[in-house]
């Protein structure tokens, strides 16, 4: 047994025992211990094994800069993977697992790996599974790597809550120095927010043990923390600021308990106080990775902390004034504590998985437990996130926060500024707004850094098994910069993200270079500052709530008349109706249409009103389409363009007035079409003289389409002729029905008479009621958006985005005269006369029809050529149905020279089997369109 | 994530609104006679500069389309102005 439970001491509740689990064994810790904390008082030493050679690993750290113990752990039904020891809060029951280890950390299975270490330096896996590819390998390399294993079932209810808030002063770290800012801030009247990661405030006053102003630390915590809220000031316990983002936007993650999902607050303040801390750096020394090689922090920690004293006989290696006051504690608890000089020579830790000594300058001195320090590191990573500038500090050998970032200040030792009288006053000057020079204090330092070329393996990154030999052979092979180290090495990738290698890394590689550390430089750092579930950017950004569907007034009706509601274009519309199968209803619902008449509910169909005394030359510029020659009353089907010449979406135009349009573009395509006018309108038209207004919600718009739709559109009573010659094909009426407008468009997408009859939301209902009961002694009814599909295609009618692509040009699809003879500018015009637009090899809109008998193509499928014995793909099917109306599947194509291959046979390829179709005209249902006209 | 100020609405999260463009590119009129490249040149290319950048964003829940000036490098908005013409 190395460590153990002390008789007293720390801020956990002995009343409260708790057991629990770790790789199959029992033990029992005390509520406020973490999964760490409970281990090492149980004895136990190692909890990890490492990434690539499986050696056995301790804690090193306390807190986020562990990068040893990382646990899978169960509790209940629910199981998180890479859950740190260190961070992870003790709770009944817990059965906690090391990761990379099997079957347990002690007694690993791959542990031999290290035997093999010698051939598996950096670089190992890109140069030795280059050939013939890398791909062959990577499946059992990954399955050999990675952490923790993913329990498949998922959490009920894990949603992070995510808040928005903001404050004139934020202030991340609960020490000394955070506490005293928060105060002061508070106290002259700031709108406060303190932010700790810990459970409880206080930060490293529990470590160091020193009274505070006269009073115990614990009292003196008490005392701030109480003024702070009577100030008004906010605290937020166990919450990270795990990033700053652009114009002082924080992420803050609160942590809510194991299996709760965390809470983001995204914290908008005016001004940031980073009082963030320091962490104590590892020696680089032979086998400095042997559990129970600990920092000198940490062990304080547990002791004052957690009540666990770390070893019986602990030997430490310091190159800094922190060591003894260390002791002096440790030794009071009953520890056996010896004090190294670092200077007198190299060092090596002895013992395998039991540390037995350590070999200092060739003397031996023995021990169970070492804590090392190489110097304090201030934790800087959020001030860089911001854009601040670092310091190299000779004197402390560190970098400290320099030029600041708008808004943020550095205070205390994460401004370098270890001694804590000197950190309070810093602190209160700093919360008033002014800035504050760190005193140097107490704090001595002389320079420990790796030494190129010695003895043994001397470890830079615990987690990714980086060795100082390895950052010597990428120096060697030229990958001197620390960017390139890092990716080369991956030195400081694993998920501690080099907080305890960053620095004995980049000093390796000044010393290898012969140049000063400062010139080296630091990698990037980036957000997030200790790891983060995905979940936690997620929140309830999902689904309905991320994209709600739009709902169509009607929906009602059509539930109650057995409606097949699904998603059609953002919106909730009937497929088909009755409780029949699918392929059933579609069938009847077509020879519906073609034998008496359907109604469909076209309500989501786009009309946006465009007017104003420039509407007219405004709509003639957004469409391909010649628009000005269109009279009141008239309807021209057309394209919208985009810049580049490709069709953006289709429709009709409606001419209300002179001054006054409706444009009906596609139903999932509004919101584009709108905000692309809008655009045109604003910028590089006269917007007072031009007005665009989305009217699609205010009038919903039933639709009548058969060869007796003319029968049931006048049984509904409108003030309108409805005859032919009176109301034609493409013309637009405005009429009354029962005492309401109404908007009614004779414009057809299945190729029978259609009356399209749009009205105030509120009459819609009776609108539709009133055609259905007038549709049903016609053998007339409702219809949905599948039946609709197929009719549409008959009349090889497109949708725009399935029946085209971001290459299709208007002349594919056979409306070529606009190109060519419009004479005002429109959108798109340039383009259509580009190197690509007149590519005689464009691919052009055809129809397919099989041979009888055969069935419908897939869609998608290929249509393919032989060349030189390889197929060559020249088109693609784009929509493929079974036509009721026709009795023989049809298909709408894209390809190559369509317009030369009608009546020509073509092979379509499809998942490796091929058939023959033969090339159409688009239009296979009454290409007379006598139907449309009558 | 930055704020950004609507002309009309004020300062918004930068989420809501929509970039639509550098300012300052003039379509060209009668454009049959550009030649391929300087359509090209109209329609792909981008100055991209770094640092002061002038450009059209559209605040998507008022739809004004606006040019704001800002910093590119350093994400610090320098001001904003409406696209409309002076009424007077």
């Amino acid at each position: 047994m190395t460590g153990s439970r002390a008789q007293s001491g720390g801020l956990i509740d002995r009343s409260q025992p708790l057991s629990f689990q770790f790789d199959g064994r029992s033990y029992s810790g005390f509520a406020g211990d973490t999964l760490a904390s409970a281990l090492l008082a149980n004895g136990v030493r190692v909890m990890g094994r490492s990434f690539k050679y499986h050696r056995p690993r301790g804690v090193w750290g306390a807190w986020f800069d562990d990068p040893n113990a990382i646990f899978n752990v169960r509790l209940g039904d629910n199981e998180l993977p890479n859950c740190p020891a260190t961070m992870t809060p003790l709770q009944e029951g817990m059965q906690a697992r090391a990761v990379n280890a099997w079957p347990s950390a002690e007694r690993d299975l791959k542990g031999g790996l290290d035997l093999f270490s010698r051939w598996l330096g950096a670089g190992f896996y890109y140069k030795t599974f280059m050939w013939p590819d890398w791909h062959l390998f990577e499946p059992t390399i990954r399955r050999m790597a990675g952490l923790g294993h993913l329990d498949p079932n998922e959490i009920p209810d894990y949603v992070a809550d995510q808040t928005h808030d903001r404050c004139d002063l934020l202030v991340v770290g609960g020490g000394a120095a955070g506490l005293a800012a928060a105060r002061t801030a508070a106290e002259a009247g700031q709108d406060v927010v303190l932010v700790d990661d810990h459970p409880e405030l206080g930060g490293g006053l529990f470590r160091r043990g020193l009274r505070v102003e006269g009073q115990e630390p614990g009292d003196w915590i008490a005392e701030q923390e109480q003024a702070i809220r009577v100030a008004g000031g906010r605290i937020l316990t166990s919450t990270t600021g795990f990033g700053v983002f652009d114009h002082n936007l924080v992420g803050l993650i609160e942590s809510r308990g194991f299996s709760v999902a965390p809470r983001l607050w995204r914290m908008r303040a005016d001004r940031i106080i980073l009082a963030t801390g320091a962490l104590d750096r590892p020696v680089t020394f032979a086998d400095n990775d042997r559990p129970g090689v600990m920092s000198v922090e940490a062990a304080t920690e547990y002791l004052a902390r957690y009540g666990v004293l770390v070893g019986r006989r602990i030997a430490v290696l310091s190159n800094n004034s922190f060591a003894e006051p260390a002791a002096a504690r440790l030794r009071n608890a009953g520890a056996e504590v010896t004090l190294l000089d670092a200077s007198t020579g190299a060092a090596q830790a002895l013992g395998g998985k039991r540390l037995s000594g350590v070999n200092l300058a060739g003397q031996q001195h023995d021990c169970d437990t070492m804590l090392v320090s190489g110097g304090l590191t201030p934790v800087v990573h959020l001030w860089r996130h911001a854009g601040g500038k670092l310091d190299w500090r000779d004197d402390l050998g560190a970098f400290v926060p320099g030029k600041p970032p708008a808004g943020m200040a550095a205070i205390g030792a994460a401004n370098g500024c270890f001694d804590l009288e000197d950190a309070l006053a810093e602190a209160r000057t700093s919360a008033q707004g002014a800035p504050a020079a760190p005193g140097n204090g107490q704090y001595s330092f002389s320079p420990l850094w790796p030494e190129p070329g010695a003895k043994g393996r001397q470890w830079i990154d615990f987690q990714h098994d980086v060795t100082l030999k390895d950052v010597e052979q990428a120096a060697r092979e030229n990958y001197v910069s620390v960017e390139h180290l890092k990716r080369y090495t991956t030195l400081g990738m694993a998920s501690d993200q080099g907080k305890t290698s960053n620095m004995a890394g980049l000093a390796a590689m000044a010393a290898i270079r012969g140049k000063p550390i400062p010139e080296v430089g630091t990698t990037t750092f980036r957000p997030p500052f200790v790891p983060v579930p995905i979940e936690l950017y997620r929140g309830q950004n999902r689904g309905q709530l991320r994209v709600p569907l739009k709902r169509l007034r009607l929906e009602a009706a059509h539930r109650a008349a057995g409606a097949a509601l699904g998603e059609y274009g953002g919106w909730l519309r009937p497929g088909w109706y009755g409780n029949k199968p699918a392929r059933e209803a579609l069938h009847d619902e077509c020879l519906m249409v073609r034998n008496a008449a359907g109604i469909i509910d076209a309500s989501p169909l786009g009309k946006i009103e465009v007017m104003g005394p420039d509407a007219e030359a405004f709509v003639n510029f957004i469409y391909y389409n010649t628009i000005s020659t269109l009279k009141p009353g008239a309807i021209r089907y057309g394209f919208m363009l985009t810049e580049s010449g490709i069709v953006y979406d289709d429709g009709v135009i409606a001419r209300l007035g002179p001054d006054r349009f409706v444009i009906s573009c596609s139903s999932s395509h509004v919101d584009g079409v709108n905000a692309m006018l809008e655009a045109w309108r604003q910028d590089g038209n006269d917007p007072d003289r031009i007005f665009v207004h989305d009217t699609t919600a205010n009038w919903p718009t039933v639709t009548v389409t058969g060869p007796k739709a003319r029968d049931i559109v006048g049984a509904l009573g409108m003030d309108i002729d409805l005859s032919p010659d009176a109301f034609p094909h493409m013309t637009f009426r405005e009429a009354t029905i029962q005492g309401a407008p109404a908007r009614v468009a004779r414009v057809s997408f299945t190729g029978d008479v259609s009356y399209e009859i749009s009205v105030p939301v509120a009459q819609v209902d009776t609108l539709w009621h009133a055609a259905v009961e007038a549709g049903k002694p016609l053998g007339a009814g409702p219809v949905g958006l599948e039946a609709l599909s197929v009719l549409r295609a008959e009349k090889g009618y497109l949708i725009i985005g399935k029946d085209t692509d971001g290459e299709v040009m208007p002349h594919d699809l056979g409306f070529g005269v606009p190109r060519h003879k419009k004479t005002a500018e429109f959108i798109g015009n340039r383009s259509l006369h580009s190197e690509v637009a007149n590519d005689p090899d464009r691919r052009q809109l055809v129809g397919l029809r099989v041979p009888d008998g055969a069935g419908a193509l897939p869609t998608g499928a290929h249509i393919v050529e032989d060349r030189d014995g390889r197929k060559v793909s020249i088109g693609i099917v784009t929509s493929s149905y079974d036509s009721p109306s026709l009795g023989h599947p049809i298909a709408l194509a894209l390809l190559q020279h369509g317009q030369d291959r009608q009546g020509k046979a073509v092979t379509v390829w499809h998942l490796g089997q091929s058939s023959t179709a033969q090339v159409t005209s688009p239009c296979f249902f009454d290409p007379e369109g006598k139907r449309m006209h009558a | 994530m930055q704020l950004f100020p609507c002309p009309f609405c004020g300062l918004r999260d930068e989420r809501e609104f929509s970039f639509a463009g550098e300012a300052g590119k003039a379509r060209p009129s009668a454009t049959r006679d550009v030649s391929d490249a300087d359509w090209a040149n109209y329609l792909h290319m981008q100055r991209n500069e770094k640092g002061p950048v002038r450009e059209v964003w559209c605040h998507l829940p008022c739809q004004e389309y606006f040019v704001m000036e800002r910093n590119s490098v350093t994400m610090e908005v320098l001001g904003t102005t409406t696209l409309r013409k002076d009424p007077s």
